[in-house]
């Protein structure tokens, strides 16, 4: 009860900062935009693997897999901010307080999870106009399926920003970290197109499913075997994510 | 209000295999009485900032036994938060917000309904006079003006104990005459007030009891005037018209019967130690002229908390 009203607590400060300066979502959100813009056409030819015929239908195969990939990328380096925190001391005058150490960590992810809710908001409205459509159900599952990406890829940066302290070194690891993960989730690139051996070991990246479970709603295939699959994987991975960063939180913060 | 004994903190800083350790804090023993400022006073890496951490719950310290407020540091820490407020030497508020929901949500953050919290912010921006600015973000704060706002928001839930790292470094003499008046304010109505600082003008003119520390070890403890009777008779410091001559002057000095000891500051005057100051001067200037040295300046002085750092370390902190 009470961890629930301390989250609620850090939730809408870190909501209340990001409403001061909304150029920061704005700025996530401007390489996706462009990558719409560009790429798309471009893979155009290599989607028609995946049964795109026209652009439309090159659009609803991209699209999901960039939301993925927004909701994987821009989670990961939210442990940036908090390193900025931690230095200014706003860290620190939490801790002197009985406030939930818990609250701290998902007052802060559930912030992230905004941020992404909106930023797929632009970009899914910005490629309803170049054929994208998708039902509002299906839209809703896909929005829950960010939910719990983005909730692991934040939970997983904050996590690792505490137990290595440093932003050089944070960098390093995120970056390592980020590429291989989208790359073997076929984000960006289909992985229909990928050689037999890397399609074996994408089956264990969690993000790969996800971007299976993403294109079949987008698709409007609610019903698939991909969706409920992809929905409970990263539940499960959500929940060991913030589990392994609410130790660390507990810790560091103590 | 404060108890500690053999308090002990030592940093492990480990470069590949080759680790050196720090004792930031080595066994400090210190009483703090409720309702007092207790100042620790002492030069940069005396281990000040690493003790009021430990006391203030933020740093697990690594031996000896503390009680805050009547709890047990190490056994009941959660307790030990509920009676103190802590401000870091940097403070720390976010940028984009303003002073007073900063204010309302540390007072959340410390258990505080909504409404209560607001009414408690509403008190701390009239009680710190904080009214002209509470409502504008934190980032265009001038430094004393943050200042203010930082001890505002280590008291929104009326602790019973205070802990303040440095409070006034950094601040114009206007700034920091303002956080004195603010910080005496609180101990008249209550609290008991544990700072830092390295300011010895700050030690003896708002401390009602120091502790002096240097090398993570306490070297005295008592008010200061206490402190200041302790080192017996008086200072008079003599300027020589030729700075080179200065160490044959302390020769020629320590040789006489009426001082005790000599020294050669490194601004280059005399600094001797006499019984009576009054007596002692004739004969000084007498002694050097006798040696063929020229006297620029000589005055007397009382001992400040700077001559007890002196007497008890052989550096001069202010120095050091
Ligand atoms: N996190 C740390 N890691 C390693 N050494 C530290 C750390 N913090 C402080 N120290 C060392 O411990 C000693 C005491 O530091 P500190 O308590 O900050 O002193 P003060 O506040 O009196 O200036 C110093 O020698 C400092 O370099
Ligand atoms: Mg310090």
């Amino acid at each position: 009860m009470k961890s629930l009203r301390d989250t609620w607590l850090v939730f809408q400060r870190h909501l209340l900062l990001m409403a001061r300066s909304p150029l920061q979502i704005f700025l996530g959100v401007a390489q996706p935009v462009v990558y719409l813009a560009l790429f798309a056409p471009l893979l155009k030819p290599a989607l028609a693997s995946m049964g795109a015929g026209t652009m439309a239908d090159a659009y609803r195969i991209y699209v999901p897999g960039m939301l993925v990939a927004l909701a994987l990328g821009g989670g990961l380096y939210v442990g940036f901010g908090l390193l900025a925190e931690l230095g200014s001391g706003v860290i620190e005058r939490a801790r002197v307080t009985p406030v939930s150490r818990v609250a701290l960590l998902l007052g802060r992810s559930l912030r992230d999870v905004v941020v992404l809710a909106v930023q797929a908001a632009v970009i899914i409205v910005l490629a309803i106009p170049l054929g994208l459509l998708v039902r509002v159900p299906d839209l809703l599952l896909a929005y829950l399926l960010l939910a719990l990406i983005s909730l692991t890829s934040s939970a997983v940066s904050y996590g690792l920003a505490l137990k290595v302290g440093n932003p050089d070194v944070l960098g390093q690891l995120v970056n390592n970290l980020a590429q291989p993960l989208m790359l073997l989730s076929g984000t960006l690139l289909p992985l229909a197109l990928a050689p037999l051996w890397l399609r074996r070991v994408s089956d264990w990246n969690p993000f790969s499913w996800a971007v299976t479970g993403m294109r079949e709603l987008f698709a409007g295939h609610p019903g698939d075997p991909a969706v409920w699959r992809s929905l409970a994987l990263m539940a499960a991975v959500a929940v060991a994510a913030l589990l392994w960063s609410a130790r660390r939180f507990a810790r560091t913060v103590r | 209000m404060i108890e500690t004994s053999g308090l002990r903190k030592s940093y492990r800083s480990g470069r590949r295999g080759r680790t050196t350790t720090v004792d930031a804090v080595a066994g400090l023993d210190l009483h703090v009485a409720e309702g007092e400022i207790f100042g620790l006073l002492g030069p940069n890496g005396a281990g000040k900032t690493t003790t009021l951490r430990m006391l203030a719950t933020l740093l697990p310290p690594d031996g000896g036994a503390a009680t805050v407020a009547g709890a047990d540091l190490l056994t009941r820490p959660a307790e030990v938060r509920r009676s103190i407020g802590y401000v870091a030497q940097g403070g720390g508020t976010w940028d984009e917000v303003t002073a007073r929901e900063e204010l309302v949500l540390q007072a959340r953050m410390h258990g505080l309904a909504k409404a209560e919290a607001q009414a408690r912010a509403a008190a701390a921006v009239d009680s710190f006079d904080l009214a002209e600015y509470a409502d504008r973000p934190c980032r265009s704060y001038s430094g004393g003006q943050r200042r203010r706002v930082d001890i505002a928001l280590g008291v929104v839930h009326r602790p019973a104990v205070l802990f303040l790292d440095e409070p006034t470094s950094g601040l114009d003499p206007a700034a920091r005459a303002r956080l004195w008046a603010e910080v005496r304010r609180l101990r008249d109505a209550g609290m008991t007030v544990f700072l830092t600082t390295h300011y010895l003008d700050e030690a003896d003119a708002l401390c009602d009891r120091i502790a002096i520390v240097d090398g993570g070890t306490l070297v005295a403890e008592g008010t200061p005037a206490e402190l200041k009777r302790s080192i017996a008779g008086e200072v008079v410091t003599v300027g020589v018209a030729e700075p080179h001559l200065a160490p044959k002057a302390a020769e020629v000095l320590t040789a006489q019967e009426c001082v005790r000891s000599a020294e050669v500051r490194a601004d280059g005057a005399l600094r001797l130690s006499v019984d009576t100051g009054e007596s002692a001067m004739p004969q000084v200037m007498r002694a050097l002229a006798g040696a063929g040295i020229a006297t620029a300046t000589i005055a007397l002085h009382r001992p400040t908390l700077d001559d007890v750092f002196l007497a008890r370390t052989g550096r001069s902190l202010e120095e050091s």
